[in-house]
């Protein structure tokens, strides 16, 4: 396999609703801004650009198959090789994954990985109903239809088992909110407190409507390349290229039915023991595992990335992490599975202030300093969820982290991290059926 | 030889969107200034969708039965049909299902997809049952949606089944045993 870098990306401003463009426009937003800020002209890009992959999720949003064709020869990329990928909220993840393939593999020297989501198309409900039908529709559809009602009883279970709080979970929500308030594509920029967070309407007991991401349009791309695809980019720019590298990554999967889901031993990461999870702390004195309370496929994705990039130790070697917030519930599970924390501990983690961005006021009392930020863009519940360009937005705003062009990008340096060194990036789908988890290093 | 004349106007038809007018500027250069048109579309299918293997599951709850299945091979037992094992691929055979179980976890649903908006608030859960090592997703019904605390997790159980079955998964319900 050789060596493979992002080098560029943009996403457009993630809004409710985009009906000045048809998707097609919107995605080439994210293009041509990936473009500019490389100084590539538009022209010389479609003769050195080798090929693409198109990210979305439903066809039900659209109501267009073969979408990404349409896309494809918007951009003027015709007659160059494509591919859709499709993994229900990891679709983004699993996009810039599939790009990474293609280079690494030696097949492109520079792909464009590109994803767009337009869900203003039909009402709120019709949304959830459209996503629910990524639920087993002989038995769990019909039932309840709804993801936010899988994921309170996901986090329900984490509460009894672990003793987690509505109150920790809340705390996901200032920070990710208060993150975004930084952040110019994002959705929602708000300063909010715990009250606030609790004091909002129940969609799912115990989830707030602020635990919860909100439905987007939106599109976001970004350039990966190889050695010599990055040769190419400077011979057709002038100019040198800031190119952050990918060292790792992770993918896995679960049971469509969440009720499928088995216990195993948990899969220990190299900084654990055995030991960790037994003891009178967890029902039954050892820890039955994934349960509903974990997500089996973000410890495997990780395990498999931390393996590749040679990370013993995520919390002590990731200066960052983008991960998959949709809600603050699997925000906290998610801790877990990556190993920021140990099971059962991500609620007190979530409070602890380890996952905070420096230097941002919070109005919370947080007893540890930042040590590996978490969601610093503000995370899918404050910037928007555009579920195909999710993904991509996490590699992007990542890549900008570790190519110290946050202030650049934002205007406004607030959210930029001191010299950060390794980013992980983290995309999920279903009640946790697929996850891709990726590591970006400043090269 | 005299031609048969073919109409050559399309038929004026009612259905549909009629817009009976839209903005044109003179000069076409302003058209990119111009709000987006947005019509409304509506979409219905019928599907004609079976339970294919799984088809028994049904038909035992039309009878007030309530099936899992189990493997011949490991003994792993599913509380939902799954006719191929998990665990080890081997091929499960049905069983007869507990009718009681216990809360494994559960939620009240304020909101929901379109389908199930006026059933409103409605309460989710997962029941698990002794001797089986998979849960089952089904409405909870009986409890007071405003009174969700976490002390109902551990709650026992009871299987109810509709008197006039819908052959959907909600022909079974639990409540407080
Ligand atoms: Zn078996």
């Amino acid at each position: 396999m050789r060596p493979v870098y992002v080098v560029s990306g943009g996403v457009s401003k993630f809004k409710k609703a985009r009906p000045d463009k048809t998707f097609q426009a919107i995605v080439k937003e994210a293009v041509v801004y990936t473009l500019q800020d490389i100084g590539l002209e538009y022209g010389k890009f479609l003769e050195i650009v080798d090929g693409s992959v198109a990210s979305y999720f439903s066809d039900h949003f659209t109501r267009q198959l073969m979408a990404g064709i349409m896309v494809q020869d918007y951009l003027g990329l015709t007659p160059k090789p494509s591919h859709r990928v499709e993994g229900g909220g990891a679709t983004g993840g699993l996009c810039f994954q599939e790009a990474w393939k293609s280079i690494a593999s030696g097949n492109m020297d520079l792909c464009l990985a590109y994803g767009f989501e337009t869900m203003s198309h039909v009402n709120t409900w019709k949304g959830n109903e459209f996503i629910a039908l990524a639920s087993d529709v002989s038995f769990d559809y019909p039932v309840g239809g709804f993801y936010s009602g899988y994921y309170a009883m996901m986090v329900v279970r984490h509460m009894k088992e672990f003793g987690t709080t509505v109150e920790q979970m809340a705390h996901v929500s200032v920070k990710n909110h208060m993150n975004a308030y930084h952040n110019p594509y994002a959705q929602k920029r708000q300063k909010l407190t715990i009250g606030d967070v609790r004091g909002a309407p129940i969609v799912a007991w115990p989830l707030t409507r602020l635990d919860i991401c909100v439905m987007s349009d939106g599109a976001a791309c970004t350039l990966i390349a190889s050695e010599e695809g990055i040769r190419k980019l400077e011979k057709a720019t002038g100019k040198s290229v800031n190119a952050v590298k990918i060292t790792g990554i992770g993918r896995g999967t679960d049971a469509m039915r969440m009720s499928d889901r088995p216990h195993k031993e948990v899969p220990l990461l190299p900084h654990e023991k055995a030991e960790d999870y037994v003891g009178k702390q967890f029902v039954g004195g050892k820890l039955k595992y994934p349960g509903i309370h974990s997500f089996r496929a973000g410890r495997t994705a990780s395990l498999q990335a931390y393996k590749h990039a040679g990370i013993k130790d995520p919390l002590k070697e990731i200066d960052f992490v983008e991960l998959h917030d949709a809600y603050t519930s699997s925000e906290i599970q998610t801790y877990e599975d990556m190993g920021l924390c140990r099971y059962g501990e991500g609620g007190e983690f979530a409070t602890s202030g380890k996952t905070f961005m420096p230097g941002i006021e919070y109005g919370l009392k947080l007893k540890d300093q930042p040590v590996c930020p978490v969601n610093p863009s503000g995370g899918l519940i404050a910037c928007g969820h555009p579920v195909g360009a999710t993904g991509l937005m996490q590699a992007v705003f990542a890549m900008w982290q570790l190519q110290g062009t946050i202030g650049k990008h934002f205007g406004d340096p607030k959210l930029q991290l001191k010299n950060p060194k390794r980013g992980a990036i983290h995309s999920h789908a279903g009640t946790g059926t697929y996850v891709s988890v990726s590591i970006l290093e400043k090269s | 030889m005299t031609k048969k004349r073919i109409q050559e106007v399309v038929e004026e038809t009612d259905e549909g969107t009629i817009l009976f007018n839209v903005p044109m500027p003179r000069n076409v250069e302003l058209l990119k200034d111009l709000s987006p048109i947005i019509i409304k579309q509506s979409y219905h299918i019928d599907y004609i969708h079976s339970y294919g293997q799984d088809s028994p599951w049904f038909a035992g709850l039309a009878n007030k039965r309530l099936l899992g299945t189990r493997c011949q091979k490991c003994r792993y037992g599913f509380a939902t049909p799954k006719l191929s094992c998990m665990e080890c691929g081997g091929e499960c055979d049905w069983v007869e299902m507990p009718l009681e179980g216990k809360v494994h976890t559960f939620t009240v649903c304020e909101f929901g997809s379109e389908e199930f908006l006026k059933e409103t608030p409605f309460l989710l859960c997962l029941v698990e049952f002794e001797g089986f090592n998979t849960l089952l997703l089904s409405r909870l019904i009986g409890l007071d949606p405003k009174e969700a605390t976490l002390n109902w997790v551990g709650m026992k159980v009871k299987a109810k089944f509709r008197r006039n079955s819908k052959f959907k998964p909600t022909d079974v319900y639990f409540v407080p045993a």
